[in-house]
Formats: structure tokens, sequence, C-alpha cells
């Protein structure tokens, strides 16, 4: 159980005063850099939930980013304008985004390749319609949604608690690793894999390559939603970013720069993506011109990377693995 | 020899489907390519013309072709007929012709003293005509230009026998000017046009040789394409 | 009635503002396979370009360097991007989607993120009398040229050697190889048209819109995504039906209805093609 290693140095973590003087800001257990490092853990269990659609079952889906605000600014709204306690609102929006994604499912995935492509995008832009527009008052608009902190448990409230909300962060992840990774080794696994590579043959094996693509789709929207609550938890607020294209078409670049449909390439693509992104951001005004976007680094890096690095990081690091063996 | 084939392979979604194909195609008259159905003959003709990635050797003219653009193949004088015919259901037949045009001369004499149905038709759309004219439209395509080599899938697939004997009469006297590897079930067609045959198994080649050899011997004709000894002239 | 006159121009205008996105698009889906994601981006540099020559120098070439600001990112984002990914759809589009972040933020590096005020020409700020109904003259501009183009788009694809080539190679693009003719500089060219047709798109936008901003095309691009979804992948006269439909759903619901209702109803109206007909979705027509 090589996994076990990372897992115990990323639980014991927020007991190290190690400064690294480059990567991060501050030493790795004050605030500033626990936070940064939990956004990179959700970003890792979002992009490994999305390359379940994509780089498993070969959905690609420009929706996903639907779920996500689902999750989001479900709590946010059960939360703040109907003042139901934390945990019973993350249960009714994940289960709400988990229905939302079998009904919208159902009607998407009856196209196949591009054309599923562009009607989840479509899908996913009623949701950045509405968040900013701001029905009612409930979704904050451009604003956002700040979280109300009266509702939110003590423990997951102020600037000295921030390392709860980062083993949250890795809890999220941990259910999502375990939840991709049965997956993978169950018959489901191969069952999807089959998919992705020629339908007919599952078609042939007696199964309904529909019900399982729908499924499958269901399954990751709900572990998109559960990924956006954590979010919220741990960044104060949903914000109309949530339910952006944008965010869609970066999960895919963290699948696609990690490795999509590998064990562990997206949750390293996401986790990567992310600390570059806040970093970048950070740093960005000192770099000239749009080196200080971070978007167009990211941007520039993912077009190389698909052109030059078939596979991703987990193929980059397989050839060099290959390459020193021989 | 205008075409060599040596040790062609080709994978496709995941299954080997030919494992080290070899055969030559003389200059003249017309070659026939047989084999049961799905054992790779259609495979074969799109990876000589690099419509599908293969390894192997493949010789066309003196010059190796494998790697090269389907285009550039075309215009040294391959022409290709696929299986389906492939005639561009939303352009008129006109339209279909004007495309397939290359040389500054193209030979529309021989095309509709072949084929006089499409100059009536000029206008109608490709999609609308009978299965014969289609499977004529798509022979007119290639004659247009000067050819050194006709690749033909199964030129008679789901035609009426009328039709078929003219199609046939059609190819005996497009081979008397180009050379032919002619895919082909209708094995009547195969005996009054081919004079060799490849016979493809197992993703080898499993037999060739004068068609006359083959299909006169019922026995090795049953073994090799599992049809019975019901050969009879058209 | 006058209300309905100018909801149906207004609707119109914004009809011929999708109908010059989509028809890029489609030509570039029914002929290369792309679905291009840049193709915003492609709006958005013609809009800046215009944009630049207008205010440093003089409106009347705005649309003209918009076209080939357009088009020149079209043919080079094909020629460097597109074609070494030959054979590798799904990279294509994730090249598209790569060159459609790093493109806007390097707009926003240039431009900065907030909206620029776009000059227009003065006469588009009057208003004629149609039916009772005052209705802007930027409409006219938009409907003129989506017209134009539309006209010009057909005569092409109809009358040249090209044009016969594109309506070939959205039919079956390998059988178009098969004739001997290099179906990838038909590639180049469609990019490049359809380049020219976004950048078109992005300087009437402006104008229209009044402002410009880097991410202006992104936004544009997902109802001409729809637009090119129900007319059909790869046919023009499909394109402007839809964009037509499209355009007009949206000015009326979003009238009549709460705001955002009529973003929202052109989502409705593509489920319910896809519903009736989600084998026409992924059929390709010509022309
Ligand atoms: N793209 C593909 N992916 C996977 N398998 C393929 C593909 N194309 C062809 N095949 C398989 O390759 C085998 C050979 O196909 P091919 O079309 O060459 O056969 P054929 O000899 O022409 O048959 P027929 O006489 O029926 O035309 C078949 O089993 C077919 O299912
Ligand atoms: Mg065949």
């Amino acid at each position: 159980m090589k996994a076990l290693i990372p897992l115990v140095l990323a639980v014991a973590l927020p007991w190290s005063t190690l400064d690294i003087p480059f990567l991060f800001d501050g030493p790795l257990n004050s605030p500033g850099t626990l936070q940064l490092l939990g956004v990179c853990l959700v970003f890792g269990g979002l992009a490994l939930g999305y390359d379940l659609l994509f780089g498993h079952a070969g959905l690609l889906s420009f929706g996903h980013a639907l779920f996500i605000a689902l999750g989001a600014y479900g709590v946010g709204i059960l939360v703040n304008h109907f003042y139901w306690p934390l945990w019973t609102a993350v249960l009714l929006a994940v289960a709400g985004a988990a229905i939302a994604a079998f009904l919208l499912g159902a009607v998407a995935l009856r196209v196949t390749g591009i054309a599923l492509a562009m009607v989840t995008l479509a899908f996913a832009q009623v949701g950045w319609i509405v968040v900013n527009r701001d029905p009612g008052g409930l979704t904050g608009g451009e604003e956002g949604l700040p979280l109300g902190p009266a509702a939110v448990p003590g423990f997951l409230v102020g600037v000295a608690n921030t390392v709860n909300l980062y083993w949250l962060a890795l809890a999220f992840l941990v259910v999502v690793v375990a939840i991709v990774h049965g997956i993978r080794r169950a018959p489901l696994g191969r069952v999807l894999t089959g998919l992705r590579d020629d339908e007919r043959r599952i078609a042939v094996l007696g199964l309904s390559p529909y019900r399982i693509k729908l499924a499958t789709f269901v399954l990751a929207g709900a572990l998109a939603a559960l990924g956006g609550v954590v979010y919220v938890l741990l960044t104060g607020g949903a914000t109309p970013y949530l339910a952006s294209t944008d965010l869609t078409l970066s999960l895919i670049v963290m699948a696609v720069l990690g490795g999509a449909g590998t064990r562990w390439g997206a949750l390293l693509g996401g986790i990567v993506y992310a600390y570059l992104d806040q970093r970048l951001t950070h740093v960005g005004g000192s770099l000239p011109g749009p080196l200080g976007q971070p978007l167009f680094v990211l941007g520039t890096l993912f077009v190389l990377a698909v052109a030059f690095v078939p596979g991703g990081l987990a193929g980059l690091r397989r050839r060099t693995l290959s390459a020193t063996a021989s | 020899m205008i075409l060599s084939v040596h040790d062609l392979s080709v994978t496709l979604g995941g299954s080997h489907i030919l494992q080290g194909v070899s055969f030559d195609v003389p200059p003249t008259g017309i070659t026939a390519l047989l084999g049961r159905n799905g054992v790779g003959k259609t495979t074969t003709l799109r990876a000589v013309l690099g419509e599908i990635p293969a390894t192997g050797s493949v010789d066309f003219g003196g010059v190796p072709a494998l790697g090269r653009p389907t285009h550039r193949l075309v215009r040294d004088g391959l022409g290709y007929v696929p299986e389906d015919r492939c005639v561009f259901a939303g352009l008129t037949v006109a339209e279909n012709l004007r495309l397939a045009v290359r040389s500054q001369d193209p030979d529309f004499r021989t095309v509709f003293g072949l084929f006089p149905e499409l100059k009536q038709r000029s206008d109608q759309s490709a999609g609308t005509l009978s299965g014969g004219q289609q499977q004529m439209l798509a022979l007119a395509r290639v004659l247009l230009n000067p050819q050194r080599l006709l690749l033909i899938d199964e030129p008679t697939k789901g035609l009426a026998p009328a039709v078929i004997s003219a199609v046939a009469a059609a190819l005996e006297r497009m081979a008397e000017r180009v050379p032919m590897l002619l895919v082909e079930q209708n094995l009547a067609v195969v005996r009054r046009l081919a004079r060799d045959a490849v016979v493809l198994a197992a993703g080898r080649v499993a037999w060739h040789g004068p068609t006359e050899e083959l299909l006169g011997d019922p026995a090795r004709t049953r073994d090799l394409l599992g049809v019975g000894s019901t050969v009879r002239r058209p | 009635m006058s209300t309905v006159v100018l909801l149906t121009l207004t609707g119109l205008g914004l009809a011929a503002l999708y109908f010059l996105i989509a028809s890029g698009l489609s030509l570039v889906f029914g002929l290369a396979g792309v679905l291009n994601f840049a193709h915003g981006l492609f709006l958005s540099v013609g809009a800046y370009a215009g944009w630049f020559v207008a205010t440093h120098w003089a409106l009347g070439p705005a649309i003209p360097v918009g076209v080939a600001a357009g088009a020149a990112t079209g043919a080079l984002v094909e020629l460097v991007v597109i074609r070494p990914l030959y054979r590798r759809p799904t990279e294509q589009v994730l090249a598209t989607v790569g060159l459609s972040l790093a493109g806007v933020a390097l707009l926003q590096s240039i431009w900065g993120a907030d909206p620029r005020s776009y000059p227009r020409p003065a006469w588009t700020a009057h208003t004629t009398g149609v039916l009772g109904a005052q209705v802007p003259d930027d409409r006219f501009l938009l409907i003129g040229a989506a017209v134009l183009v539309l006209a010009a788009l057909l005569a092409f694809l109809r009358w040249t050697r090209y044009g016969l080539i594109i309506r070939a190679g959205v039919e079956n693009r390998a059988m178009v190889s098969a004739l001997g003719i290099d179906v990838r500089a038909a590639f180049t060219l469609v990019f490049t048209l359809g380049g020219a047709l976004a950048g078109a798109a992005g300087v009437l936008g402006g104008m229209y819109f009044g402002s410009v901003s880097p991410g202006q095309g992104a936004g544009l691009l997902i109802f001409a995504f729809i637009v090119v979804v129900i007319g059909g992948l790869g046919s023009v006269t499909g394109c402007a039906v839809a964009a037509v439909a499209v355009g007009l759903l949206q000015q009326f619901v979003n009238y009549y209805g709460t705001s955002g209702a009529g973003d929202v109803s052109v989502v409705a109206l593509l489920a319910v093609v896809l519903l009736l007909r989600p084998g026409g979705v992924a059929g390709k027509v010509t022309a």
C-alpha cells in the first residue's frame, strides 16, 4: 500500500513548522499555507471525479461545473436563506445534484462524442446564467454567496481552525480516491474501459451502455457537488466561478495534464494545477506581460502537453521509468 | 509488378487484423483479392492507400507507398473505388465527376461511352441514383484521370443480376487499359474477369495462383472461401 | 405591434451575430471534425484589432482589419496547432480549449479585463421608423452584414471548386482524399474563413454592444454552439435558420418573461431538438 505513505504525510502535515521559502509564503502549518493546500486537495478530488467520466468512461462532458455549483450554492442557499443545519443542507444539496445529474444525463447521454460535449456545455450554461442573474436574491449574483458563519459549526470557523478545513478537504479527496479506485478495480471498471474503447463490445455482452453511462454520470455529479460543498467551507462562500465553463475547462486541463484515465494522474494534475493557479496569481504582478496571467501560462502549458506529452504527467513518469530501466 | 505488398500488418481497435500479408499485382489484367467476410480485404486496400496506419512495406510503381499521404498516391495514379461506393450524395452527378477531375483533359469520352446514363442524369443528385448507377458513377470517377492501378472493392455488392453483368462488362473493358486489384464475392464474376487470385485467411495470404486453379477445384474453393461448388458462368 | 416589430428586428440582429459565429464553427466542425473552442478567441482578436484601428486611426478600416485579424488567427491556429494533431480528434478539441484559455488571458494582459467602450459609426445611433416602431439602425447593420455573408457563402459553396471540396468533405473526408485532393488545404481554408467571419462578428458585435472585453467571444460562443447543433453540423442554411430561431426566441422570452428566461429557453429548445431527433444532431448535412 504505497499510497498510505503520502496519506500519512498529508494527515500529519499541519504539525510541521517547516518553512519552504520559494514554494510557500509561510511555514506549512500557517493558516495561509494550509488554506492553499486545502484548495489543492479539493481540486485533486474534483479532477479525479471528473476523470471518472472523461478518462475512464470516455465521456467528454463540458458541464461538470454545473454539479459543483449545485453543491456549493445548494448548501449556501439552504443555510443562509432557509436556516437549515449545515449537515442536513449538505445531504440535500448532494442528493439534489445527483437527481439533476440523473435528469440531465438522461437527455444528454442520448448522444455521444462531440454532440455530448455541446449538449452538456449548453446545460451548464443555464447554471451559469441562473447564478449570475441572482433570482430572488438567492445566489448573490456576481458578488457570490458568502456562507453565514452562524450556521457553520464552530470548529470549521476562523483562522485558527483552518487546519480542520484542511483535514476536511483531505477527507473529501480520500473519499473520491476510494470510490474511483474501487470502481477501477471492480468489474464495473472494466466495463467502463470497454465503453470508452468500443461501445459495441459492451452492448454485445448484453449490458446497456446507456444505463452504465448514466449511473457513472450521476455518481460523478454527486462527487462534484460534494467537492463544491467542501470548497465553499474552505473559502467561505460560493462564487459564480464555480458555475462557469472555465472551471470545467480547468478540470479537463487538470485531468489531461496529469494523465487522463490513469490511477493518480488526474489527482496529481488537479493538485499541481490548483497550486500553480494560486501561486501564479499571487506572484503574477511581478512577472512581465502575459506571464503574469496564470491562465496564459497554464493554457500554453496545456496545449504543449497535449501536443507533445501524450498521457500527461503519468505518461511522462512511466516513460522516464522505462527509459531509466533500459 | 505494379504493386508489391510485403509483410503488411494492421491493428484496428485492438485486434490484429492483418498479420503479415504479402502479394504482388502484375501490371496488366485483373487480380482478384478474395476471402471470407471480415477477413480483411477492405482493410488491405485501405492500408495500401494509406487511409489506416500499417507496418510492413508497400511498393507502388517502384516507389515505397507506406507513410505517404493518400492524396499523393492517388495523384500518382492509384485509383480507388470503395466498397460502399461513397459517391457524394448531396452533390449532383456532374459535381461528383467535376470533383474527381485532376488532369488537364479529363477523359469524358471513355466515361460516357461506358456509362451513357451518367450523361443524361448529370443534374440529378447522386444520393437519388440507384445502386447500380451509383456504382457506375464511382467507377467513372476513377476513369476520368490517367491511372496506373485501380483498387476496386466489391463493385457488384447488392446489385441485381442484370446490373451485375453490366458492371462486369464495364470492368472487363476498363481492364484493357489499366490493371486492377479487385475484391469480389461473386465468384462467377471473378472467374470471368480475374486471371490471378490472392486469398486471405486468418490475417495472411492463404493461397495465390491462377484463378482457374482455385475455382476449378470445388474442395479448395469451399475450404478457402467457405462456399459451395455452385460456380456458374454469368 | 410596435413592440413586436422592435423585438423581431432586435432578435434578428442577435441572430445575425450568432450566424456569423456559428456558420464558420459549423463548417470547421463539418469538414475538419474539430469542435473549435478557440473560435471565440478569433472573435475577440478581431474585435480588439478593429477596436485598436477605430480608436487610433479611423472607423472605416475597422471591419476589414478585424476580419483580417480573425482570418490570420484562424489560419495560424490551424497550421500550428490543429494540423500536427491530425487524426487525434480529442487532442484537437483539447488543444483548442487550451488556446481559448491562454488566448483570452493574453488579451487580458494587453488590454485589461474590463470592457473597453467601442466606437461605432454615428448613423447607427439613429433610429428608423418601421411599421410604427423606432428601430435603432445598428440592427440593420448586423442583419445586412449577415444576409450578405449568407449569400456569399452559399455562392462560394455552390460555384467554386473549393466550395465543392468543402461540401464533399463534410460528407466524407476520406473519400475526398481518395480522389487525390489534399483535403487539409481545405481545412486551412475553413479555419481562415471561420476566423474571418468571427472577426467580422467581433467588430460588429463590439459596435452593437458598445463595448469589448476579452471574454466576449467565449460568452457568445456557447450560443453559437447551440445554433450549430440545432442547425445540423456542417450546414450553412441550417445554421441561418437555427440562428434566427434562437435569436428570436431569446429576445421574445427575455422581454415577456423574467430576465434570463430567454437564455434558458434556448437551452430548452436544444433539449427538445435532441429528444426529437438525436440522430439528426450528429448527422451531417451539406450547404
Ligand atoms: N475501425 C475498426 N475497428 C475495429 N475493427 C475493425 C475496424 N475496421 C474493420 N475492423 C474489423 O476488421 C476485420 C476486417 O474488416 P474488413 O472490412 O477488411 O473485411 P472484409 O474482408 O472487407 O469483409 P467483407 O467481405 O465483409 O467486406 C473485420 O473483422 C472488422 O470487424
Ligand atoms: Mg470489405
